[in-house]
Formats: structure tokens, C-alpha cells, sequence
């Protein structure tokens, strides 16, 4: 029994915990949980107890039989499985009888009947619960002679994972994972007894954006994932921790490489975000790393042709083209846009720069997010919110932009933790798990707030617990003010609520924070466009791709005299630079970055950076030496000691405990609430258009889905969708071309019809291969409406 | 072929609408499905995962759990022959022989005219009755191999129409319930009360 004194209460008497349950495991006392299955209590305590179809983050079914132990019942030890079997006040557990090792011995050796044993040809093999556990638990041989059960091996049941059915030994975990995790029940046990098999619907492949996960989980290799087939041994591949920088969820991983190659990345449990998921476009993308597209060396224009070049002439040029501006224009002429793809540092050190230069031009998002204001109300962070009584969405499809927050919204839905109230331009990934879910024509978003939260029962829902607003960019053809005026609008009527906003790329939130917020992407441009900017320092950004107005973005960087930018790859935006300084991407330096809920972890290095590239923030101590400025740090540490310095809302972040804790420091609040907008009026919908409306799909052209073979072809590729009702409208059918039409410009495009969109509203993705939705979007407008006609 | 018919679905409505969760009535629909085609087709069970909110990997789930659906075409008569002990030590691969001859195709098969599906079953249960057989799971008992032609003659010819109906029929007499006696389905969240035969005595 427990020795540790029980803390006695005012009255004297002992305070007991309702939930305490202890038990006795080998013979050693451990204290328990109500509720907690044997098998959890185990773990806890030392006794490994073996296991295939157990996994923490998943509900038990008791499939492999594995588990089993002997629990004291009232005639005698009897066998239960343990992953099946809560524990009880004063249950006793052994795990080390002869009958446990004979149980266990058994069930491997039926496991293993038809499995067929190829581990030398087998991705697992090195890495298998299946092989590990044949050894540590098995009885060394089989009585089982007879032919084993064959079948087509291996099948591709999508285009990234592939299913062996030969190996598969039916533990239920990627079907699993598939239905209760991701929600997407694609995979299923089909037939009977011996015949049982994980098969996907013919012609339905098993598309989840969440599939990667099932190939981490497999206890055996049966699902294999195509980008790391025969790549590597598993006792070649090296690792190192790190956190995901595909979008602002900032999941922890482990980088994994061989022979200075990224192969693959794995889900690391972190319990306050990911809890070990990822999605496909953060497991599948290194291979943007190791593109044959990276820059290698420095690029500078000689009579307007990019031409490779050494450092020392690179970083000279772009100081001329930074002296020569200031002697032209003032400070003032230089912008900096970018930074959000980088890390902490990497952002710090380029704001650093840009203040030293005298200017605060500076915006680390391109006008796709929303105004640093929001990050002035009590912030809440991922756990907050998946453990709210409500969470309120106004936002963009979370399983599109930030997809493993969506898998802790789901959860929390469907364990009925959490009621979800959404409030959304189109159909979203949540909207089937939504209490209640709002629908709405870009404009009419504060109307639909003030009427849907006044409503009795969501008054009374909004009262039993903590309130969660989860705040983004629901769309890019809007002003961000209409969503700032209904974020305002929600906290008037429930100003108890902690506010996450769900800023999408990678490190925005460190950015803004390392202080490249002062300035406004958009309205740098526009000055740009009047001539009033004679430089524009790109930082990993693709303007032409990522600012939603394409009009302001393109004009702009004509208008540009010069142009530097730091990225790993060429793109549209850069084309026309004067100096492009190739920068090392993520996996190839060390930092720490910020996900979206302020949380700090640190990055890992696992492989060299490509050619000569360089990480961003020794790009701007150099460039700023060449000005004769002394940016005061020449190495990661004393950028990064500067920055916690100086920027209050890193304040509270300590090395040592970031080196300590895999899970990192939420940063510090800065600021307060921020006084609410007046109601934008919104100018009424001509009665033959449609509002457009814009947003991201998972899979687009950005460079990291586009330089990652296995993800390019993904992308579902630009269209005009709209209501299956509305298509008659427009007097076409499914799949016709069609002429679109904004205030300035017409594109042509495919119409389709789709009943997730809301009816008298368009709904184009963003930024996909062949797509040109860009020029119907001006950024000047608080909505903008399309025409749509047949051609 | 193919989805289900409209009428149909006004009957799968009618199913659907028993339960407390719509997904229960996905074997009920596979029914109707497999009487509507002869078999279970991929298109029906796209459809019965539209009208019951699962995705057409989790009815295929479930529909190939059972031996008794069937997802490639069988003839109108499905003859399955025992071969489990009884029945074997009876002469029922004698029988089976017999069958195979007289249809002209192995076990397993169905004629090209798709008249008949010939297959071998375990045991149905009617051992003291071998050899036995079942055509759309009707029982003929103690089949000699004359007999069995003469089956096959009076099934092609109709002459058995009234108590064989075509293969995948539920039911030729489809059970209405008037709205009135239909018993309000109840989400099984939302019963806060234990159900009464947990109460003990107070359930006698």
C-alpha cells in the first residue's frame, strides 16, 4: 500500500479522491484512476504487459488478445484482457505467471500462422511490434505447417498508402483510427472468419487527408506508405525531434534521415497538441526538401538575367539595392513581407534589421490573415479549446488549413465534451459534427452572430461552461474587418470567451510576435503600386501566389525598382528580382518556432542545409554588417537571447526549459482587448451575381505540396463551385466553361456544382495548379461579387 | 439494376424511420437491395450508405459478414446442396455430382440462361432429412437424384412459382405498420431512465 501521508482537511478528516482506485500489479501497490484500463495502469508502473491493438488515443476493442493477464477473482486467477478490463478497488494483476507467458506465447504463435514472415523485404521489419514482440513474448516456433492464407500483395487502397493483407493481423487500428479519429470510415473489415480483410469500397480509395497515421500505427507492415516504400532500414534512419511548420498546429515529429536525406516523418505524442497525429501534407512533404527545385547558390541579375554568383557578391548587390533605396526614397522605402515560413529567430533577426534600417514596413502575412488586433484578447490554447463547453468557429474549414486541430475539435465533439457552434460561408470538414452550424453570405456573418447566440438555448448552452472562439480567415474574398466586427460582436455578447486565432502558416504567430507585424501587407503594396517603395525584401514569400488580391500583388512588384529575396525555391515573385539569396529550409536549422495557440518549441536540425543556403537570420546579420549595422548577435543563441529580451511576448521563454520540455512555454499575453470596429455596412448582392467566396483546400499549389511528388497531384484543381439549385441559374451543366466576372476582370473557368455551398454565393479554392481566382479578388473591398456566364 | 427504385426508397424511408439511429436499418435495406436485383450491387450499396449517413466502406462491412447476400449475379434459383456429415455420409456428393451434370455447371456456378446458381452449404440443420437441399432457402428433404431433375424440371417450368419465389425475396406479403401503432423511436441518449428489467422485481 501507498506510504505517502494523505493531507488531512480543516475537519481532520482525511480527504479521499472519488477517483482513486488502487490495485496491485505483480505485487507491487499502484495507484490508479477510476475509469483507466489495467493495461494503462501497467505502463505506468513498469509492467510491460504486450499489446497490438491498444492504442492510448483510441477507444478499446479487445481484437489481438495479446494483452492478456491474470486478474484474482473470487475462484481463483482467471485470464482478462487487459486493455478491455477497468481496474477495480483492491484488484490484483500479475503479469509474470507461467500461464500469462503460456497465453501470451499462444497468441503470438496464432498471429503468426498466417502471417507470412517476409521482415527482410518488409518496411517494418527492425521497427515491428509484431517482430519485437514474436521475440520478447512468442514461444520461438510454430506448430503451424500448413499453406498460409495468400492474397495479391500489396494493393493500393490511395494514392499514398498501400495495404499487404498477407501481413495485416486484424487488430482494428487503421480502421480505427479511420472512423472514430479522422472520421473518415473509408476503410472497413470486409468478410468473414478466415476471410476477414481491410478493404476500401471498390473505386473509393481510402483518401483521408488523415491516412499517413494508419501506416505509423500499424503494429505490423501491412500499410506502408508510398514516399518511404524501401527507402530505408529503420536501423539506418537517424532522428531528431522537432515540430512541424506545415501549418501553424505545430504537431511535434520526429525528422528522420539516411544518408543526409529527409525520409520520413513520424507523429510524436504530444499531449497539449497533436497527440502523435499528423496530417498527409506534414508526414508527406519533406520531400520538398530534397527537391531537385531548391536554389543552391546565390542569384543575381546581370542585365536582367538571374545568373549564380558567391555569397560575398549576392549580399553586396542586395546591400546596394537596401543604400541605394534609403538614398533615394528614406527608410521608409523599404518593405519587408515574409517571415512566417521561418523560425522565431529567423523572424526576429530580419525585424531587428528592418528596424535598425529605420523603417516598419514589415508584415509576416500577405494579407490573408487578420489584423494583430485579435491577438489582444485573452488568448486561449488548443487544449482550452477542446475541452470548452462551447466552442464558437468563425473561421476557415479547419480540416483544410489546419488539420490536426480539427482532429481535437472532432474529438472533443464527439466525446461530448464540447458543443461545437460554427459559423461558416460553406459546408465545412466540422459542420456534421456542429451543434449548431450557421451558414451565411460573406457579409451577413455579424447578423448571423448577433441572431444565432441571442437565441435561448445557445444562451443557455454559452452558460455552462468555458467558451472557446476559434478566429480566422474564413475567406479571402472579404475584408478581414467583417470578421474582426463579428469576433467583436461574439465577445460583446460573450466576453467570458478565450479567443484562439487560427492563423494558418507555419510560424505567422512567432513572427508577428518576434515583431514583423508593424506594417500591413496590403497597404504595403498599395504604396508599392504609388512608387513609394524602392526595395521589398521577400522572406519566403511568393506574393504573387499568396496575397489573394493578384491585381495589387503583380503591379506592385512591377513598380518595385528592386527586389531581394530569401527562399529555397524560385518562384513567380521572385522571377524579376535583383537578388535572390537562397535560404535553408526547414529540417536543415535550429531555432524554435511558434504554433498557433503562442506555443514555443524548438526545432530540430537533422540535415545539412542544401548547397550553400544559409537560414534566414544569418542572412540579415550579414546583410546588416555590409550596412554597418551591428545587429548585436552572430549565432542563434544571441539572436534568440535578444529576442526573449526584447520582445515581450516571449518574455517568459526560457532555454533550458524548452530544451527540457518537448512540449514547449505558451508565450505571454501582450496587450488587451481591442476596442470593437464599427459594423461595416456591407453593400447588397446584386440580384444576377454571386459573392465569391475563397478559401484553401489541404493540397494546393504552394511550394511544399508542389516540389512533394507524392502530394502534386492531389490538389482537386481550381473551379467555380456552386449550388447544384444555382446551376440551372446560370443555365449550364455540370463541368461547363464559364465566363467570370469581377468589377475589373473576367476569367474563365469550370463550373461545378457542389451542395457544400451556400446558394447565391461562388466558392473557389485557393491557389490551385491552373487556377486564376486571384484576379477577382480586390483587397480594397469589404465583399466582392462575381457574374457568371455562359461562354 | 444498380440504386435502389423510388419506390423502394419510399420503402427504405419507411424503414429507416423505425429505428432510433438510421444506420441500423442498413441490413433491413440490404434486404430489399438483394430482392430488388437478384444480388446486392456496388451501386444499391452506394445508395443505402447515402440514406443511412455510413460510407459505402462500412455497408460493404457489414453486407459481407453474411453469407446470404451475394454481390455477383445468381440465378433465379439458388440451389444449395448440404454436404456437412449427415448429409455426405447420405450420398450428397453423389447428389452434388448428379446437380453438376444435370445444370451443366460445377458448384458454384450458375447456368448461362441464369436459372439456376448451384452451391455447396454446411449444414442446414435438417440432418435426420439427408441428403437435403434448399432452393432460395426452401427445404427439400431426402433428395434422390430423380427427384432433383425433377425439381429442376417443375422449377423452369413454373410449376413452382407459388411457393418459390424468385431468388433475394424477403417476403411476398410486406408487413405494413400504420402510422398509429408505430412505437416513437427513441435516441438511446436520450433515455435517462434504466430500462424496467433492470429494476428487478418491479418488472414482474
Amino acid at each position: 500500500m501507498s506510504t505517502t501521508e494523505i493531507p488531512a482537511t480543516e475537519g481532520g478528516a482525511p480527504e479521499v479522491d472519488p477517483n482513486a482506485v488502487s490495485i496491485t500489479i505483480n505485487g507491487r501497490a499502484v495507484a490508479a484512476r477510476k475509469g483507466e484500463l489495467i493495461i494503462a495502469a501497467a505502463d505506468r508502473s513498469g509492467d510491460y504487459i504486450p499489446r497490438f491493438c491498444y492504442h492510448p488515443r483510441m477507444s478499446p476493442v479487445g481484437m489481438c488478445r495479446q494483452c492478456l493477464v491474470e486478474v484474482e477473482g473470487p475462484r481463483g486467477p482467471m485470464m482478462v484482457v487487459s486493455c478491455m478490463t477497468p481496474v477495480a478497488e483492491g484488484q490484483i494483476v500479475r503479469t509474470d505467471t507461467p500461464q500469462v507467458k503460456r497465453a501470451h506465447e499462444g497468441i503470438v504463435e496464432l498471429l503468426l500462422a498466417n502471417h507470412p514472415l517476409d521482415c527482410p523485404v518488409c518496411d517494418k521489419g527492425g521497427e515491428c511490434p509484431l517482430q519485437d514482440q514474436a521475440f520478447s513474448h512468442g514461444p520461438g516456433e510454430s506448430r503451424f505447417i500448413e499453406e498460409k492464407r495468400h492474397y495479391e500483395k500489396p494493393i493500393a487502397i490511395s494514392d499514398l498508402v498501400l495495404l499487404d493483407r498477407e501481413r495485416c493481423i486484424l487488430c482494428d487500428r487503421c480502421t480505427r483510427f479511420a472512423d472514430e479519429v479522422a472520421g473518415d470510415a473509408l476503410i472497413h473489415f470486409t468478410s468473414r472468419g478466415n476471410n476477414t480483410q481491410v478493404l476500401t469500397f471498390p473505386d473509393e480509395p481510402f483518401s483521408s487527408y488523415f491516412s499517413g497515421n494508419t501506416v505509423q500505427i500499424c503494429p505490423v507492415g501491412a500499410l506502408t506508405a508510398k514516399p518511404y516504400r524501401f527507402k530505408a532500414r529503420p536501423w539506418d534512419l537517424d532522428k531528431t525531434e522537432s515540430t512541424c511548420t506545415t501549418c501553424s498546429v505545430g504537431c511535434r515529429i520526429t525528422l528522420e534521415s539516411s544518408r543526409d536525406q529527409l525520409l520520413r516523418h513520424q507523429g510524436v505524442d504530444s499531449d497539449p497538441v497533436n497527440w502523435g497525429w499528423l496530417c498527409d501534407k506534414g508526414r508527406f512533404n519533406f520531400e520538398a526538401v530534397g527537391s531537385a527545385d531548391r536554389l543552391e547558390n546565390p542569384l543575381v541579375a546581370v542585365d536582367g538575367r538571374l545568373t549564380e554568383t558567391s555569397w560575398s557578391v549576392a549580399l553586396r548587390a542586395a546591400a546596394d539595392a537596401i543604400a541605394a533605396a534609403i538614398r533615394d526614397g528614406g527608410a521608409s522605402s523599404i518593405a519587408v513581407i515574409g517571415g512566417a515560413r521561418g523560425s522565431n529567430e529567423d523572424a526576429y533577426a530580419w525585424s531587428r534589421l528592418a528596424k535598425a534600417l529605420g523603417t516598419s514596413n514589415v508584415d509576416a502575412q500577405l494579407g490573408d490573415g487578420l489584423p494583430t488586433a485579435v491577438f489582444g484578447y485573452r488568448q486561449a490554447t488548443i487544449d482550452e479549446a477542446a475541452n470548452a463547453g462551447t466552442v464558437i468557429l468563425l473561421g476557415p474549414d479547419l480540416k483544410e488549413e489546419l488539420p490536426v486541430l480539427h482532429l481535437r475539435l472532432r474529438d472533443a465533439s464527439q466525446k461530448r465534451r464540447s458543443r461545437i457552434i460554427e459559423f461558416t460561408p460553406k459546408a465545412s470538414g466540422l459542420s456534421n459534427e456542429a451543434w449548431k452550424s450557421v451558414t451565411f453570405e460573406p457579409g451577413q456573418q455579424i447578423a448571423a452572430v448577433r441572431s444565432t447566440l441571442t437565441d435561448t438555448s445557445v444562451v443557455s448552452q454559452l452558460n455552462k461552461g468555458p467558451v472557446v472562439v476559434v478566429v480566422g480567415r474564413a475567406n479571402l474574398a472579404e475584408s478581414s474587418d467583417l470578421t474582426m466586427a463579428a469576433l467583436a460582436a461574439i465577445m460583446e455578447l460573450v466576453p467570458q470567451a478565450g479567443v484562439l486565432p487560427v492563423l494558418r502558416r507555419g510560424n505567422v504567430r512567432g513572427a508577428l510576435a518576434a515583431g514583423l507585424g508593424a506594417g500591413d501587407a496590403v497597404s504595403i503594396l498599395e504604396q508599392a503600386v504609388a512608387g513609394r517603395v524602392n526595395c521589398l525584401v521577400l522572406v519566403g514569400a511568393d506574393p504573387l501566389s499568396d496575397v489573394p488580391d493578384a491585381d495589387l500583388a503583380r503591379r506592385a512588384l512591377a513598380a518595385v525598382p528592386h527586389v531581394i529575396s530569401v527562399d529555397t525555391n524560385r518562384h513567380a515573385s521572385n522571377d524579376g528580382a535583383d537578388v535572390i539569396l537562397p535560404a535553408s529550409a526547414f529540417g536543415e536549422k535550429d531555432g524554435t518556432t511558434t504554433n498557433v495557440e503562442g506555443r514555443v518549441t524548438q526545432l530540430g536540425r537533422k540535415v545539412t542545409a542544401r548547397g550553400t543556403s544559409r537560414p534566414d537570420w544569418m542572412i540579415a546579420v550579414e546583410l546588416a554588417d555590409l550596412l554597418g549595422i551591428d545587429l548585436g548577435a552572430g549565432s542563434i543563441r544571441e539572436v534568440h537571447d535578444q529576442m526573449v529580451v526584447t520582445q515581450p511576448a516571449f518574455s517568459n521563454i526560457d532555454r533550458r526549459r524548452l530544451a527540457a520540455d518537448p512540449d514547449g512555454v505558451v508565450m505571454a499575453q501582450v496587450g488587451s482587448a481591442p476596442i470593437a470596429p464599427p459594423t461595416p455596412s456591407v453593400p447588397e448582392r446584386p440580384g444576377f451575381g454571386f459573392r465569391l467566396v475563397v478559401s484553401r483546400k489541404l493540397y494546393d499549389a504552394g511550394h511544399n505540396v508542389a516540389n512533394s511528388p507524392s502530394l502534386a497531384a492531389l490538389a482537386p484543381g481550381a473551379a467555380l463551385h456552386v449550388h447544384p439549385l444555382d446551376l440551372g441559374r446560370v443555365g449550364v451543366g455540370e463541368g461547363a466553361r464559364v465566363k467570370v466576372s469581377g468589377a475589373r476582370t473576367s476569367v474563365i473557368m469550370t463550373i461545378v456544382a457542389d451542395d457544400s455551398v451556400v446558394r447565391g454565393t461562388a466558392w473557389v479554392p485557393w491557389n490551385q495548379p491552373g487556377g486564376n481566382v486571384g484576379e477577382l479578388i480586390d483587397a480594397t473591398a469589404l465583399v466582392n461579387d462575381v457574374r457568371v456566364e455562359s461562354i | 439494376m444498380a440504386r435502389l427504385s423510388d419506390e423502394n426508397v419510399r420503402l427504405a424511408k419507411e424503414i429507416i424511420a423505425r429505428y432510433p439511429r438510421s444506420r441500423s436499418a442498413t441490413i433491413p435495406l440490404l434486404h430489399l437491395a438483394q430482392e430488388q436485383d437478384g444480388y446486392v450491387t456496388n451501386e444499391a450499396m452506394v445508395h443505402i450508405g447515402e440514406l443511412v449517413g455510413a460510407t459505402s466502406a462500412e455497408v460493404l462491412g457489414t453486407a459481407s459478414f453474411y453469407e446470404m447476400f451475394k454481390f455477383e449475379p445468381v440465378g433465379r434459383y439458388l440451389i444449395n446442396i448440404c454436404g456437412t456429415m449427415s448429409c455426405a455420409l447420405m450420398g450428397a456428393e453423389d447428389l452434388m455430382h448428379h446437380a453438376e451434370e444435370r445444370l451443366g455447371v460445377k458448384l458454384g456456378g450458375t447456368t448461362p440462361d441464369g436459372t439456376f446458381t448451384l452451391e455447396r452449404a454446411e449444414c442446414q440443420a435438417a440432418c435426420t432429412e439427408a441428403p437435403c437441399l434448399q432452393v432460395n432457402y426452401r427445404y427439400r428433404f431426402r433428395v434422390t437424384n430423380d427427384e432433383f431433375d425433377r425439381l429442376v424440371d417443375d422449377l423452369a417450368a413454373g410449376r413452382l412459382d407459388a411457393e418459390i419465389p424468385p431468388h433475394g425475396t424477403v417476403a411476398r406479403v410486406r408487413q405494413r405498420v400504420a402510422a398509429d401503432r408505430v412505437v416513437g423511436a427513441v435516441d438511446p441518449e436520450l433515455v435517462t431512465e434504466s430500462p424496467v428489467w433492470l429494476d428487478g422485481k418491479a418488472a414482474l
